[in-house]
């Protein structure tokens, strides 16, 4: 991962950067997945993973390999997170009425338990993850651009 | 008591914010008013959050830092400063008379109980299957609010990126 651009930080922030980055990004999935039985949730844990790609970002420079997430590919999974929330709302029909927990409740404080909670988790960890990634990559290529004039 | 230290701090630390020459001293204050309200709320026993402020708070700071780490905008302090100055004591003493005798008219913190509140506390946890309450609320009794806060930071997604593209925008072709 560590690469010698000429854009980013040195040398020993690249190399905690590298060892460290993971970990944040876990503890933010973490947080999603655990959204119904801890404190936090979806978007919460959405913007750590969020924040994991913005380190790499300001660490790396802008054309890092792990970085380089093209605009098609943001907007398609911000549009796949907003329809799997939209489309947990309407599983809900099933049973007459929107946004309702269909699916079984399972005992409490297990992993796997509460119906569609932790699945709308996910989908907003998605959707805020990406969306907030994407604003900012928009806003670094917008001062290159205005760098550039 | 330590709420309010907190709270006196979060104050005057906004007033530094405002009065700063330097933008980028200004934005440090601006973070220092954030992470105070994220202990604030670790105090009154909100950490879902104190979590959330505390994240958002640090991507909110990497961006305003990140625009003006190498702008110097001129401060304008000439002109009608004494009408300013006075109009602001007026309606800030205004402001903190009003608020005093409003705040005294307030319930203690979490009493009385309301009856809504009362039936998520006891229903919650076996209604939604839900441990943690506050996410029951908020992605099952609540869930249209999410949905719509969910809408929201979509469309100011796809309004940022409209706006900041590249592709087809006027400037960019010339």
């Amino acid at each position: 991962m560590i690469n010698n651009s000429k854009s980013g930080m040195s040398l020993i922030v690249r190399t905690v950067t590298g060892l460290v980055v993971c970990f944040i990004m876990l503890f933010g999935i973490y947080i999603i997945l655990h959204g119904h039985l801890s404190p936090g949730g979806g978007f919460a844990g959405g913007v750590m993973v969020a924040l994991s790609f913005v380190l790499l970002v300001l660490v790396f420079g802008k054309d890092a390999n792990a970085t380089r997430i093209s605009k098609n590919l943001a907007s398609n999974l911000d549009s796949i997170g907003a329809l799997m929330f939209l489309g947990i709302a309407l599983l809900g029909f099933a049973q007459g009425a929107f946004f309702r927990n269909i699916l079984g409740k399972g005992s409490h404080f297990d992993l796997f338990s509460a119906g569609t909670i932790p699945l709308s988790n996910i989908a907003i960890g998605l959707k805020v993850a990406v969306g907030l990634f994407a604003i900012f990559l928009a806003l670094v290529i917008l001062e290159k651009f205005k760098e550039g004039q | 008591m330590e709420l309010y230290i907190l709270l006196i701090f979060m104050i005057f630390a906004a007033f530094v914010a405002i009065e700063m020459k330097d933008l980028f001293s200004s934005v440090i204050a601006m973070g220092a008013v954030g992470f105070a309200l994220c202990l604030a709320f670790l105090i009154v026993k909100a950490p879902d959050l104190a979590i959330t402020q505390l994240v958002v708070e640090i991507l909110c700071l990497i961006i305003l830092i990140r625009a003006t780490m190498n702008k110097d905008l001129p401060l304008v302090i000439e002109g009608r400063w004494v009408f300013n100055t006075m109009a602001t004591l007026i309606f800030a003493g205004v402001f903190l008379f009003f608020s005093y005798w409003a705040l005294k008219e307030l319930p203690n913190f979490g009493e009385p109980l309301m009856t809504v509140v009362r039936k998520y506390m006891e229903e919650g946890a076996d209604k939604t299957g839900s441990v943690n309450l506050v996410t029951g609320v908020v992605l099952d009794f609540r869930a249209y609010d999410t949905l719509g806060e969910a809408a929201a930071l979509f469309a100011a997604v796809i309004g940022i990126v409209t706006v900041l593209r590249k592709t087809g925008s006027k400037s960019h072709d010339k």
